[in-house]
């Protein structure tokens, strides 16, 4: 018997950055993952894992990307025994975290499996592979409109600016490490993405948290389009009125890194879980929660040449550097003005 | 006594030790050579790396900024497994971005030259370096330093895996080594085992010489040695049986006299017949005890000469040895004998008993059969040297004299009183020794003489 509590519990405290708790099973061991994912979305895979773990008890703690970054980091350098596994979309931030020591190590025939763009240094693991999605209302955008990749928008923009001023929204890259993630990685992978900054400038372009948010404001019609949202909270959300586009010049996948800190209680929990979570049955969970996508072109309608996962690889240090993020931010900033989210 | 040791066993151990010492320095060699390539390659990298973000920096209203580019991480994701520190300082060596615990080199360099270094990158061991770029602009001036560090897993593989090419590549080496040694020490040994083969296979009397054709050298001279060997045993045994079949032919008649003398005394009944058939008896007697002396003699002189060490031997000291033990009976009452030696020592390589008995013989012989007076003398000449016997008869007749030496020879004027082997004594001494027997017949009568050649020494 599997007991269910669901705590969910908006973010009241401050210092306590969690947005979400969770506890899931009936074991007598507790194991805490922190997590950037939806804490519904992840109810059932959690509830598959400890179908075959009975002894263990999963405390689920959702965070925002850069809070939980904060106190992962935090508690590494105190050397303190917080999470037993972190499992965040930003996965800039976890390669720091790995590249600081802060990981534990842990190797088995399921995580040599992995490609190598999927794991680093046997510490860190991409367990999902979730698309950055173009989204638009259904109902308010005409299917002529629909921008099928970066340069449809762009054009979009340039033609229609009147049409979409203040209706074209993506992340706000302060507030969201995973918007950072998308929008440094865009700024890598093409020139397209400084006309887009610009084309942004423009049109007023807004900058919001979260991708709840995002996909129920398109929903709503607020905004018609929204750029870089992850495919993966769309299909959970699933409102009928909102439409999803895979940008046919790129699309970036994201696959979250999973990670054991150095001074987790419970490692062995959370290497059960890691093992659980690469196994056939733990991605059928993921994939029935959204967040495998499936991978076959046909049914994306995507070139393989145009899938460009995010690799799991010390370059991405670079997005966290302190001047280059300054930079990069300021740029950002100069485009969409004071943020609007999240101070 | 310990089991002997076959040499396929040695050899095989002094090749495995060779290889173990060989492996271990190579392994050490390799070690340290992969080390420094990997250190090298990855040294590189890093510099390129540090080099990039050093290029990335630029003064922008007085603060030197650093649009940190993502080739540099791409290169050093080339040691993908690597983590990486870096810090890029200001002149006063505060921090302008990075990681404020990257360490800083323990000497600062004066110039431009990077400085590498080893330190600690959160408790791994690390390899780092530290590039300076200096800046002369309007709004700041001063150096801003790039430091750059990595963990050496690459760097250890790369060790690793370039000590164990060499390695296997060594024990390769090694084992082709030992397998060629095995089959060459097998081959070399074949002609043994056939030799070996051949020897157990043969007639127990077969003292044949051993066929060296296709026997490698060093064998050879073990084939050789044996041959020789063999050939002398066979001459000792060729002597053995000549002793033998001439002990039995020698002994037969004058045992068979001895016997009918014996009878006939028996049966006298006159006892003054009798004791003349006695004294005959005693006179047969003793000529049997000369003739078993000579026999032995000469199967004395037979087996020193291939037996004894030669050595040095004055002929003169022979001469005299033999006069003062010449025995009396072979001495005819007042019989006188000359000596007629130099002063010079006369050396020849030789065994000293040998000449003597063949000395004795010729002594014996003139004395037996020649007028005298009879002289033993030694002289040296021309690089040989002589002992000779004369006396101032007219020797023995001519066709004789071409027969004399053999055995069994004797001349009709020896009345059985000799076995004709005293000659043939002589002849086998001189035969022995590298020397000759002369006869001869001067002005002053006949002379037999034993020439050898001189001692080195002395000639």
């Amino acid at each position: 018997m599997i007991r269910l509590a669901l705590l969910l519990a908006c973010l009241a405290l401050p210092l306590r950055a969690q947005e979400a708790v969770m506890q899931v099973g009936s074991g007598a061991t507790w194991m805490l993952l922190r997590s950037t994912t939806d804490a519904r979305i992840f109810r059932p895979v959690l509830e598959a894992f400890l179908a075959g773990h009975p002894e263990l008890s999963v405390r689920y703690e959702q965070w925002g990307s850069n809070a939980l970054y904060a106190q992962s980091s935090a508690d590494c350098a105190a050397g303190r025994a917080g999470a037993d596994a972190v499992f965040s979309s930003a996965v800039q931030q976890m390669v720091e975290l790995v590249n600081r020591a802060c990981a534990a190590t842990r190797r088995s025939a399921l995580t040599a499996a992995l490609p190598p763009s999927l794991r680093w240094r046997d510490q860190l693991w991409g367990l999902t592979r979730e698309p950055a999605v173009t989204i638009y209302n259904r109902d308010l955008v005409p299917p002529a409109d629909v921008p099928r990749d970066r340069f449809a928008l762009l054009d979009l923009m340039r033609q229609k600016p009147d049409a979409y001023r203040g209706r074209i929204a993506t992340y706000d890259i302060e507030a969201s490490g995973l918007g950072y993630l998308f929008a440094f990685t865009d700024s890598l992978q093409a020139t397209t993405y400084g006309a887009l900054l610009e084309a942004f400038a423009r049109t007023g372009g807004v900058a919001t948290c979260c991708s709840a948010e995002l996909i129920r404001d398109v929903s709503a019609g607020r905004f018609l389009i929204a750029y870089n949202v992850l495919g993966s909270y769309v299909a959970a959300a699933a409102p009928r009125n909102v439409g999803v586009v895979l940008p046919e010049d790129y699309t970036l996948f994201l696959s979250r890194g999973y990670m054991i800190p150095a001074h987790a209680a419970h490692p062995e929990a959370a290497a059960a879980l890691l093992d659980f979570l690469l196994s056939p049955e733990g991605q059928t969970a993921l994939s029935r929660a959204g967040l495998i996508h499936a991978a076959a072109p046909a049914e994306s309608g995507l070139q393989q040449s145009a899938m460009r996962p995010i690799a799991l690889s010390p370059t991405l240090l670079v997005g966290i550097d302190r001047q280059r993020r300054a930079q990069f931010a300021a740029q950002w900033r100069d485009a969409f003005g004071p943020g609007e989210g999240l101070p | 006594m310990a089991e002997p040791q076959s040499l396929l066993t040695r050899v095989t151990g002094a090749v495995l030790s060779l290889l173990l010492v060989g492996g271990i320095l190579v392994a050490l060699v390799s070690w340290a050579n992969g080390r420094a390539a990997a250190r090298t390659a990855y040294d590189r990298l890093l510099l390129g790396a540090a080099n990039d973000i050093a290029e990335s920096i630029s003064i922008q209203d007085g603060v030197p900024l650093t649009a940190l580019p993502v080739s540099a991480f791409q290169l050093l994701a080339q040691a993908p497994d690597d983590r990486i520190s870096y810090a890029v300082r200001g002149p006063g060596r505060e921090l302008l971005t990075g990681q404020e615990d990257a360490p800083r080199p323990r000497l600062r360099s004066r110039g431009v030259e990077p400085v590498f270094f080893d330190a600690d990158m959160q408790g791994e061991p690390a390899r780092f370096v530290e590039v300076t770029r200096r800046f002369a602009e309007r709004d700041f001036s001063g150096g801003v330093t790039v430091t750059v560090g990595q963990t050496m897993r690459a760097r250890n593989a790369m060790a690793i895996d370039l000590s164990r090419s060499a390695l296997l590549t060594v024990g390769a080496a090694g084992l082709a080594l030992l397998l060629i040694s095995v089959f060459v020490i097998r081959s070399a040994m074949r002609p043994l085992v056939a030799m070996a083969g051949d020897l157990s296979a043969r007639d127990p009397h077969d003292l044949t010489p051993m066929e060296p054709a296709g026997v490698p050298a060093e064998v050879a001279v073990v084939l050789e040695a044996m041959n020789r060997f063999m050939a002398r045993l066979d001459r000792q045994l060729e002597a053995m049986r000549s002793l033998i079949s001439d002990t039995a032919h020698q002994l037969r008649t004058p045992v068979a006299a001895i016997r009918a003398q014996a009878e006939l005394a028996v049966e006298e009944e006159d006892p003054e017949r009798l004791r003349g058939a006695t004294a005959k008896l005693l006179a047969r007697t003793r000529s049997l005890g000369g003739l078993l002396d000579q026999m032995l003699s000469r199967a004395l002189v037979i087996h020193r000469t291939e037996a004894v060490a030669r050595e040095p031997v004055d002929l003169r000291d022979v001469a005299l040895d033999v006069l003062d033990s010449a025995d009396p009976e072979l001495l005819s009452p007042g019989a006188e004998v000359a000596l007629l030696i130099g002063e010079a020592p006369v050396t020849v390589l030789a065994d000293a008993f040998s000449l003597q008995e063949a000395a004795k013989n010729l002594l014996a012989n003139s004395l037996r059969h020649g007028k005298p007076p009879v002289r033993i003398g030694v002289e040296a000449a021309d690089g040989e040297a002589r002992l000779w016997v004369g006396d101032a008869g007219e020797g023995p007749p001519g066709d004789l004299m071409d027969r004399l030496g053999g055995r069994f020879e004797r001349a009709a004027a020896s009345g059985g009183q000799s076995a004709g082997l005293g000659l043939s004594i002589v002849k086998a001494v001189a035969g022995a020794f590298g020397g000759r027997v002369e006869m001869a017949r001067g002005a002053d009568g006949f002379r037999v003489a034993l020439v050898l050649p001189l001692a080195e020494a002395d000639a």
